[in-house]
């Protein structure tokens, strides 16, 4: 079978059907282990149990990323190839990843509060989170406010590209305003700063959400698909019955 | 082509400055937003001198933001955008034309109207200086960025309130280092000209960016 041939959306609906209870399993499973090893492995020395929210939050914070990511793909995908299976997934990342954002921005709050002392500070990263989530929900406006699906999807595509193009823009910019939250600690030169003990619990986490999230996308995106053809047999039947 | 350009952007004058309530609209909605402050904060000038530059900026934002709806919507109504679609002008620079003509309608009353305004809100000299420097500068930048939402607004019929919310996160780092340029004009602790420089560059920047985007987005509705 060649990547290709997934491109077909009833091979698509297809392929998923079969891969997706899979998924669905191994993501469970992987987020049941790491929330074990997360509840085994020891307190922050200075933050304590509460740095247990981490195991949550950082993998919130990378698939609110990857999601736009995977978004800014489909929107070349849309409009250099106009691909109607790019389309679908633009689509339905979009909620997803506007979800793992807010989620994000809301265990941040919630681990802020009592190690910062308060739910909201007006921080790079936290206002550059804020950003990405405007965006997503600038993305899902423009969607909703066109009628037609393939001029609403060149549309947001336009609008997510014009986006990729300033997020760098938007962190670099915040970074230079005002920052408190920690710099990166896992992914960096010289190897990660967290303990082997939290880390590998925290990396388990994150495969187990990047499951969960494969897991909504494709039931999504299967949704998505059968919508349209949903909608294409009624304005058939509804033609044929005005004769 | 230079020929073409120069013929949109004299059109577009002509109608945004001949409509009337085009440029005089703008600046009197600014003033409205800087009438509205003190009575919100406080009468205290001594605040008002501190918040003064932002509160001048939000209000320019603000302003240069609501003119935007009608930028394309006229155009696509009575078809012509349809006749610039089909001149030797790419679809690019005829955004750009249009994107000119409405700073030069509506942006730019606005850095003149400034001076005044700061004054209403006990800035000193050096603070209004700084503030116009990067009002005029920093408008353009504002306006061509607000190029994608108005193309989208315009040609998928769409108000005023998705322009905003499309565009204010995109304006998000003109607003940063121009605030802090006229802050650190006023007290430090960098020098105006560095956060200054970056607020140019963002402008050039927006000046590419913008007329790009928003010709893919009218292509994009035309389907």
């Amino acid at each position: 079978m060649a990547i290709l041939d997934l491109a077909n959306p009833t091979r698509f609906l297809n392929y998923s059907g079969r891969l997706l209870p899979w998924i669905a399993v191994a993501s469970v499973l992987v987020l049941a282990i790491g929330f074990w090893l997360a509840f085994q492995a020891p307190a922050d020395y200075q933050q304590g149990e509460t740095v247990k929210i981490m195991y949550i939050h950082v993998p919130f914070a990378w698939l609110a990323m990857f999601a736009y990511t995977l978004m800014a793909a489909s929107s070349l995908g849309i409009l250099v190839w106009r691909h109607p299976l790019a389309d679908v997934a633009h689509k339905a990342a979009a909620p997803i990843g506007a979800t793992f954002a807010a989620l994000c921005l809301v265990t941040g709050a919630l681990w802020g509060r009592p190690m910062w002392g308060t739910y909201w500070v007006w921080d790079a990263r936290l206002t550059s989170m804020l950003v990405l989530l405007l965006l997503y929900l600038g993305v899902m406006a423009l969607r909703a406010a066109i009628d037609d699906p393939s001029r609403s999807g060149r549309a947001a595509a336009v609008l997510t590209l014009v986006g990729v193009i300033n997020i760098p823009i938007v962190k670099f910019s915040v970074d230079w305003w005002n920052t408190l939250h920690q710099p990166a600690s896992v992914f960096r030169m010289g190897g990660s700063t967290i303990d082997g003990s939290l880390l590998w619990p925290l990396l388990t986490c994150a495969l187990g959400f990047s499951l969960l999230f494969a897991t909504l996308h494709l039931i999504a995106m299967r949704t998505e698909i059968l919508r349209r053809r949903v909608e294409v047999l009624e304005a058939r039947a509804a033609a044929e019955a005005m004769g | 082509m230079t020929r073409a350009f120069l013929a949109i952007l004299r059109r577009d004058l002509a109608l945004s400055l001949g409509s009337g309530g085009g440029a005089g609209l703008g600046v009197v909605f600014f003033l409205c937003v800087i009438t509205v402050v003190p009575f919100a904060v406080g009468p205290d000038l001594a605040l008002l001198a501190r918040i003064g530059p932002a509160i001048l900026w939000i209000g320019a934002l603000l302003a240069s933001l609501i003119g935007l709806e009608r930028l394309f919507t006229a155009d696509v109504e009575d078809g012509s955008l349809d006749n610039l679609t089909l001149s030797a002008l790419p679809l690019e620079l005829v955004a750009a034309a249009k994107g000119l003509a409405h700073w030069l309608a509506t942006g730019l009353p606005l850095v003149i109207a400034a001076p005044v305004l700061a004054l209403m809100l006990n800035l000193e000299p050096a603070a209004i200086a700084a503030v116009v420097a990067t009002l005029l500068v920093g408008t353009p930048a504002v306006t061509f960025l607000g190029l994608i939402g108005a193309a989208f607004a315009g040609a998928f019929r769409r108000g005023g309130l998705l322009i905003a919310v499309l565009v204010i996160p995109l304006a998000i780092p003109v607003l940063i280092f121009a605030v802090s340029a006229t802050t650190s004009a006023v007290t430090g602790p960098v020098p105006f000209g560095t956060p200054f420089r970056v607020l140019l560059g963002l402008a050039l920047f927006s000046l590419v960016l913008g007329p790009v985007a928003a010709a893919a987005a009218l292509r994009a509705a035309r389907g």
